[in-house]
């Protein structure tokens, strides 16, 4: 088997993936940003740049796939591509909810003045931190790390749930914020999840590094996200 | 390292038990201990010299003929040792047949390449029938059906492995050994001897020596990869491909070895 020809490709797709990566952190920051300063032309942006995403999830699962055919990798060879081509199937979902929340900044700006919520700036600045760590971690190979980001995902599931008891309690003082409200709801919700595929590039990690599969741990007590109690 | 050589589940066909291979002063197999489950397809892999192919030899007695040879330890079969004083290697080999690298048919007609074996063994059925089971047992069948009595000679290379699979299975062995069965086939003529050794599994105990790592992957349910002489590991073949326990292993399938 040409050694060398694998490795130079193995090489090419990794630089694919952290090309993709960091495409997808500058969506999600900038997303962030144009939420924070009220700022139209940088969720344009956002929204124009995620067709980029999009040609980097293909060319990745192309030249994964082409791999796979030609070059019949073998043990971590075989880990790498598998990982590869989830995580650029979630960088390419971290785009599409980078893009929700750009869209939500023009209904905001139109909407009622509403109370700034620190919350959503902490899960914005999580959910971006999770995002690059986990990047890092898949890159180094670097378990500890991507277990942290597991851990930290717990964080944000929680501000999640505190979010939607604010913005309900918001929206019962005074109807005129429910537009406004439910749109808030969706960004949080956007950046949970943006959170969550940072979990799974993390999980793919450990499988990378492992061998072994940690997803779906029963054990590690995620809190359900989807419709927490508005106690 | 202890649980990078597992132990099969169900009941065990073949065991190596601190078994090794000597010629001359050169030792080929070195203690190795294995347990080959019946009914699966177990493949070795391993870089040329590491003695996979002795250690498949050692469960017919097949190093028997080499002259200078030395095996220490036990070689078990159904949990008898093969080696034992009093075992007949003839009767080991009808029970355990063999398939070469090159085909190796008789320079006979297709239908007396089957009879051979069976007939020495005072076989009293109806031959008719057994050539036309053993072929059709070896995906041949209907390839020749309609020239039986021409020379085996005249098929071609991967017809001439089949037949020598349908030979071998003539004499009703409980188990197959194959040294490289596929390696001077082409890819269309690899591919009938993989579907075979599928099809084979249920019946029988298969152990298959091959260079062809992919061909170990597709058709093994355990592979044991063995350098210089030791069993490095042993294990399921899905666990063995996408995560090895051992280093060496994990260099040797993904091309980085030495």
């Amino acid at each position: 088997m040409s050694q060398r020809h694998l490795q130079d490709d193995l090489d090419k797709l990794k630089r694919a993936l952290v090309q993709m990566g960091e495409t997808a952190q500058h969506a999600v920051s900038m997303a962030v940003e144009a939420l924070r300063e009220g700022n139209r032309a940088k969720a344009y942006q956002v929204i124009d740049e995620d067709g980029k995403l999009d040609a980097l999830e293909l060319e990745i699962e192309e030249m994964a796939v082409g791999l796979l055919a030609l070059q019949q990798p073998m043990a971590r060879d075989l880990r790498f591509i598998t990982t590869t081509m989830k995580i650029a199937n979630d960088l390419e979902r971290v785009g599409d909810h980078a893009v929700n929340v750009a869209e939500t900044v023009h209904y905001i700006l139109e909407g009622p003045r509403f109370p700034t919520l620190p919350e959503i700036d902490e899960m914005a600045r999580s959910a971006t931190e999770m995002l690059s760590q986990s990047l890092d971690a898949f890159l180094r190979g670097d378990v500890v790390l991507a277990r942290e980001v597991l851990r930290r995902d717990d964080r944000v599931d929680e501000i999640h749930g505190n979010n939607f008891r604010i913005l309900l309690t918001h929206i019962m003082e005074d109807p005129r914020r429910i537009g406004v409200g439910m749109d808030l709801l969706l960004v949080s919700g956007n950046l949970e999840r943006i959170a969550d595929l940072a979990t799974n590039i993390s999980e793919d990690t450990v499988y990378l590094v492992e061998g072994r599969s940690i997803k779906h741990n029963a054990g590690r007590g995620r809190p359900s996200t989807e419709r927490p109690a508005a106690s | 390292m202890a649980d990078a050589i597992i132990t099969p589940e169900g009941p065990i066909e073949l065991e190596a038990r601190d078994l090794s291979v000597l010629y001359g002063e050169t030792r080929a197999l070195k203690h190795v201990h294995l347990q080959i489950p019946d009914r699966q397809v177990v493949a070795f892999i391993g870089p040329s010299g590491c003695g996979k192919s002795t250690l498949l030899r050692c469960f017919n007695r097949m190093n028997d003929l080499i002259p200078g040879v030395k095996v220490e330890g036990e070689a078990l079969f159904q949990g008898r040792n093969l080696y034992a004083p009093g075992v007949d290697a003839v009767d080991v080999r009808r029970r355990i047949g063999m398939v070469f690298q090159k085909p190796n048919p008789f320079p006979k007609s297709i239908r007396d390449n089957i009879v051979f074996g069976p007939r020495i063994n005072g076989f009293q059925g109806d031959l008719d029938e057994l050539v036309e089971h053993s072929l059709r047992q070896a995906a041949l069948w209907d390839e020749v059906k309609d020239r039986l009595d021409s020379s085996a000679l005249a098929l071609s290379g991967g017809q001439q492995q089949r037949l020598c699979i349908a030979r071998a299975l003539a004499v009703e062995p409980e188990v197959l050994l194959m040294d490289e069965p596929a390696s001077a086939l082409d890819p269309i003529a690899t591919q009938k001897i993989e579907d075979l050794i599928y099809q084979l599994r249920a019946e029988y105990t298969i152990v298959i020596v091959t260079h062809n790592m992919q061909q170990a992957a597709r058709v093994s349910d355990y592979t044991a990869f063995l350098y210089m002489g030791e069993v490095i590991e042993y294990g399921p073949t899905n666990g063995l491909f996408t995560n090895p326990r051992v280093e060496r292993t994990e260099a040797y399938i993904t091309g980085r070895f030495g």
